[in-house]
């Protein structure tokens, strides 16, 4: 029941958003504030509550709710952790917690055009996080085919307002317009293949339950079923990942999003592609899997070229690290097409780090937005570690994980992923895997020479002159309570990596039918 | 001894968080309760009392960083003292991580040779630390300074003590980080800055390759033990060996500063002095030789590797010592003489020196930690890192005089200080390698104890076959490293007697009064002094690190002629640099031979300008397919929408003219 109440509070506290309190505008704002945060807080508390109430020791999914949904077609309202999804859950929770804490003091700028007065616009932005989360979390949950296709899609429609009302600056709202435009129809054509795919393979095995499917291991599926629902549900995931090339929409989202919505973007919204090819796509069309993994390892290993040499290139924070994204994701997909226990921890490990990695790399862009006014490299100049001593510090910091320094939280994830590529799944390609590995190593490589690059235009070198005379706080207090979870748990994981691994490991191994 | 060891790895690291997090608050907490010890001094008694109150330092960061390295040298002093009186190999897992392959184990590995290489590390980390007190005092981040430092010491003794091969890549790489933030401290600086960039990608393009060594030696083990996979090399295929090793070796390389990827390293030297003295000449860039002399059973095994890095050797000795020549800037000598000094231990090994390697890195560690904290001093006394503007500094900084004078003798090779005995055994391990049947290593390994707890088969076999099939170091290696190994020697002791002469004899160059520094950097120096001079005779306790005769008067006398010739054009007009004997040669030298010229043109500009392009394609291809999708749809839909005008007589003509079309479809078919 705790899964279905984790869902219920958000869904509840949107609904609630919906009366309008009364009083002046700035009283509103601080009731919106309020609400977000409790109801976000709530969430978290259930999520905590689910990580302990979990039994370490199964390895299938627990704490389940089973319900008829709609028994005509055989649709059913149910709901499960397993080691796979509880540390996506939690850090969903978390990460939109965080953003309440950071929204309730930042609050971004609305659309102009809008009638609303400040009250309602702060009201609608945390309504919309709320939906954003109900989603998001459903999604991690849910066990029947068609209801992750729901929470899937529920995602899509408060992240398209998120960026369409709150996003971009003032004057250029028609950017960020354009970039919410992007975002709805390209990752709308993606679930239009993953629909396909989902009732594929629900008329061939008659069934819509995932741990019945995946208990299966593709036993009643023909070869040609099994590839052509791979690659339909693949392409839908694929999109959301991104993996190259299908990646474009991505760095206009995150450069238009306000930082809310480019955290929980980055943080959370895309390891719903890869959580769904790990949940969905490899343990039930196996054989199909195996048929296109080098393609999907392929696209992988280029998208972690392609993304580091754009980032190395690119002139504009935000945009860096949005490119950022694709590299890392490249990592995850890499695990993923390795077919392996290893390939896919390496998956699920890569999908926390990131997104507490580039959540806060993300929550840093916008605290140097709000000082500077810009996040252009060349505007910023340098200097950064006189100017604002802590928050470049920790710029550093995030940037250095991300880079994947061991110890830190991003190490595991690359290291694990080419460790799955040097000795992939005894059916694929090895000498092709190898291939991939030694690029993957070079595009590490390229991931450490952009995050240097970067840094030392930005935060070292001596104070630019137009900043000189321009004042502005160093990290409020506000901001490190936001910040400080994240560092605390990218340091933790990176050090302890045994926990996860441990809780996604015995997971893993149930799926993919192993000892 | 496990726990001790985890205890000494566990104090700088604990160090390093409370050091950067508490350090300035600590200094805080601290200041009235110096105030007050103070101020009760006179009242209390004696001077002795005022003067420790004088001395209790109100400075947080600085007692972080100093206690518990202290500790940790205590630690590894008794660790190394045990393996001493009862040499065993010590291990303990702390945990097992389960990877769903080949599982990660969190252990500690302790023998003889772990044990003495930890102990030189926290000793030189424990003197720059010292020294850094009083070297950074006035400096704002000295704080961070010190945490770095803390957490390089750590990442170090791990890589030392690991047992398992993904920790020490670990530790391999925060060491990496930590030089980036300690050669970049003076950030606002932009050459500095971009020498922390290239420290950090040239050592971590070698780093990519170490990876996939270990993956390939730990996945044909089908363990990342160290000792479970060095008991499985025999039984591994001769080409997994030989890629594993070479694979490694690209690592090795780029830590240990070797041709082609040295050329980080005297960049590098852009970073504070006690910095270079600790990571950039006795411990980081040890590293890499550290590791191969760990991981030597499988090099032994790949015969090929070891030819190779006899090659990469010869070429960074004698080029990094002819570029030592003719360098102006006295950190830049010691820089180039670190890659030149760590060639001949990776010549040493490539003939099987394994011992001798190991006991030139022990010297070298403690000589030229006490060069660089020597350096620092003089710098800060004249103000300038430029020979040129130093000279005659004898008379005004006794100390460091005489405790660098011993450094460079160590350096030069002359007698008896350590350097001369600990390069003495690797040429005469060099000249045994030429001889057929002589290229047995001085490394008594045998799988049996190597692999004492690998149970089963491996071992089994390893046991029966291995002496019979090491292969041998090839002939012409030894060759290749003895002559080179001779002629670095003469042009070592070329350098260093001309960095002798300049910087302290002859005619003051330095208008400012020059003096020996404070004594907490004067101590570190002259403590460094004793086993600089001393440490040598160790060696005579074993039977294949003692001078052969023969050998010890030939690479004396080549030492002597190098030095010789320096000191003679030198004594003709000690008011000219002796480095003019170059000519023409000179600016080549001092440029390190434009290697860096040659990287950006073919590895840096290129990169930038695929970059470039590939923003490029995102925008105009990637991007635009898609906006020319979505554009190309609407104008379809344009297109359509002529036909939905509202205009009800171009309804009703359409109707008509599809009655007519349907008509003349009907009779026409029928």
């Amino acid at each position: 029941m705790i899964l279905a109440a984790m869902l219920a509070v958000p869904f509840l506290g949107a609904l609630l958003t919906l009366l309008a309190p009364s009083g002046s505008a700035p009283r509103q704002i601080l009731l919106a504030r309020l609400h977000g945060l409790f109801f976000s807080g709530v969430t978290l508390a259930l999520a905590l509550v689910a990580a302990v109430a979990f039994d370490y020791g199964r390895r299938g999914p627990q704490l389940g709710v089973d319900r008829a949904w709609a028994p005509s077609i055989g649709l059913r309202f149910h709901l499960g952790v397993d080691g796979i999804a509880l540390p996506l859950v939690v850090l969903t929770a978390a990460l939109t917690f965080l953003c309440m804490i950071y929204t309730a003091r930042v609050l971004p700028a609305a659309d102009e055009t809008a009638h609303e007065t400040g009250g309602g616009s702060a009201r609608a932005l945390v309504g919309l996080i709320l939906l954003l989360e109900v989603g998001l979390l459903g999604t991690f949950v849910s066990l029947d085919l068609v209801l992750f296709f729901v929470f899937f899609e529920v995602v899509l429609i408060p992240m398209y307002f998120v960026i369409a009302r709150w996003g971009g600056s003032p004057g250029s709202r028609a950017r960020a317009r354009a970039a919410a435009n992007k975002f709805i129809l390209y990752t709308l054509l993606g679930s239009g293949f993953l629909l396909v795919g989902i009732l594929l393979i629900a008329v061939h095995a008659h069934t819509l339950d995932l741990p019945a499917l995946a208990a299966r291991h593709g036993a009643g599926l023909s070869h040609g079923v099994q590839v052509a629902a791979f690659a339909l549900v693949a392409i839908g995931f694929a999109v959301k990942a991104p993996l190259w090339p299908l990646h474009s929409w991505l760095p206009d989202a995150h450069t238009e999003a306000p930082t809310v919505g480019s955290v929980l973007l980055a943080g959370v919204l895309l390891k719903m592609g890869t959580y769904g090819l790990v949940r969905i796509a490899v343990p039930v069309a196996p054989e199909g899997a195996r048929a296109l993994a080098p393609w999907l390892g392929l696209l992988a290993v280029a998208g972690i070229v392609y993304g580091g040499l754009v980032c190395l290139a690119q002139r504009d924070l935000k945009r860096m690290i949005a490119y950022s994204s694709i590299g890392h994701m490249g990592f995850v997909l890499l695990g993923i097409a390795t077919l392996t226990p290893v390939g896919l921890n390496a998956a699920l490990f890569g999908n926390v780090a990131h997104g507490l990695i580039t959540g806060l790399l993300f929550f840093l862009a916008g605290a140097v937005r709000e000082r500077y006014g810009t996040v252009d490299l060349d505007e910023l100049g340098g200097g950064m570690l006189a100017k604002a001593p802590y928050l470049a510090s920790i710029l550093t910091f995030a940037s250095v994980a991300s880079l994947g320094l061991p110890g830190l939280a991003g190490f595991w994830g690359e290291l694990l992923a080419l460790l799955g590529a040097y000795q992939p799944h005894a059916g694929l390609p090895r000498a092709t895997y190898i291939t991939f590995m030694a690029v993957g190593g070079l595009g590490a490589l390229l991931t450490a020479a952009y995050f240097l690059r970067m840094l030392a235009r930005i935060t070292h070198g001596p104070v630019a002159e137009r900043w000189l005379r321009t004042r502005f706080a160093d990290v409020r207090t506000y901001e490190l309570l936001a910040w400080t979870p994240l560092i605390t748990a990218t340091l933790f994981i990176g050090l302890w990596p045994k926990t996860l691994l441990t809780l996604t490991d015995g997971a893993v191994r149930a799926l993919l039918g192993g000892r | 001894m496990i726990a001790l060891a985890a205890v000494a790895i566990l104090l700088p690291f604990a160090a390093a968080f409370v050091g950067m997090l508490f350090g300035p608050t600590l200094s805080h907490l601290l200041t009235p309760i110096a105030r007050r010890v103070r101020r009760t001094g006179p009242g209390t008694a004696t001077g002795r009392a005022r003067v420790l109150a004088r001395r209790l330092p109100a400075n947080g960061p600085a007692l972080v960083a100093v206690l518990p390295v202290a500790a940790s040298t205590v630690l590894t002093a008794v660790i190394a003292a045990v393996q001493w009186q009862r040499p065993s190999v010590r291990m303990g897992a702390l945990t097992v991580v389960r990877t769903g392959g080949v599982p990660i184990r969190v252990s500690l590995d302790v023998d003889g040779t772990a044990a003495v290489v930890a102990l030189l590390v926290c000793c030189v980390a424990l003197a720059v630390q010292i020294y850094s007190v009083a070297y950074m005092r006035d400096d704002p981040r000295y704080s961070s300074y010190a945490a770095f430092i803390s957490l390089f010491t750590a990442a170090m003794l791990l890589v030392v003590l690991s047992g398992d091969l993904l920790v020490l890549y670990a530790g391999w790489e925060v060491m990496g980080i930590c030089s980036y933030f300690l050669i970049g401290h003076y950030w606002h600086d932009r050459p500095t800055s971009a020498a922390a960039v290239k420290a950090f990608l040239v050592t971590r393009l070698g780093d990519v390759g170490f990876l996939f060594g270990l993956f390939v030696l730990g996945m044909a083990a089908r363990s990342f033990d160290i000792r479970t996979v060095l008991g499985h090399v025999p039984a591994m295929p001769h080409a997994t060996v030989l890629a594993g090793t070479l694979l490694l070796l690209c690592g090795v390389v780029g830590k240990s500063a070797q041709f082609p990827l040295h050329t980080w390293l005297p960049d590098a030297m852009a970073g504070p002095a006690p910095v270079s003295a600790l990571i950039h000449a006795a411990t980081m860039v040890a590293a890499g030789v550290y590791v191969i002399a760990r991981l030597y059973p499988a090099f032994l095994f790949a015969p090929g590797s070891l030819a190779v890095l006899g090659v990469i050797a010869a070429v960074s000795m004698l080029g990094a010592a002819l570029a030592a020549l003719a360098q102006d800037d006295l950190k830049l000598v010691l820089a180039y003489s670190t890659i030149s000094q760590l060639a001949y231990m990776a010549g040493g090994l490539a003939v099987g020196a394994r011992d001798g390697a190991l006991f030139h890195l022990l010297s070298h560690g403690a000589f030229k930690a006490l060069l660089f904290l020597g350096a620092g001093a003089v710098i800060v006394a004249v103000g300038s890192t430029y020979m040129s503007a130093m000279g005659g500094l004898r008379h005004t900084m006794p100390v460091t005089f005489w405790s660098m004078t011993i450094g460079f003798a160590a350096l030069a090779g002359y007698p008896p200080a350590s350097g001369f005995f600990s390069k003495d055994a690797i040429l005469a391990q060099a000249w045994r390698a030429t001889r057929p049947g002589g290229a047995h290593t001085d490394y008594g390994w045998a799988p049996g104890d190597a692999s004492g707890h690998v149970s089963g088969h491996a071992s089994g076999v390893a046991a029966g076959v291995v002496r019979e099939q090491v292969p041998a170091v090839p002939g012409w290696t030894g060759w290749l490293v003895l002559v080179v190994g001779l002629l670095t020697a003469a042009v070592t002791a070329a350098y260093a007697t001309r960095a002798w002469l300049v910087t302290f004899l002859g005619e003051r160059r330095s208008p400012a009064e020059a003096r020996d520094a404070t004594a907490l950097m004067r101590w570190p120096v002259a403590a460094l002094a004793v086993p600089a001079l001393v440490l040598g005779f160790l060696g005579l306790g074993s039977d294949h690190l003692r001078p052969e005769f023969g050998m010890s008067v030939v690479s004396l006398l080549f030492a002597l002629a190098g030095g010789g010739g320096v000191f003679l054009v030198w004594n003709r007009d000690p008011a000219i640099d002796p480095v003019r004997l170059l000519g023409s040669a000179r600016p080549l030298l001092r440029d390190g031979f434009r290697v860096d010229e040659v990287y950006s043109a073919l590895v840096v500009r290129p990169v930038l300008a695929v970059a470039r392009l590939v923003l490029r394609f995102d925008t105009r291809v990637v991007d635009g397919a898609v906006v020319s999708t979505g554009r190309g749809a609407r104008r379809l839909g344009g297109l359509l929408r002529m036909t939905e005008n509202g205009n009800p007589q171009a309804y009703v003509s359409g109707v008509l003219a599809g009655v007519v079309i349907i008509v003349l479809a009907v009779v026409v078919l029928t």
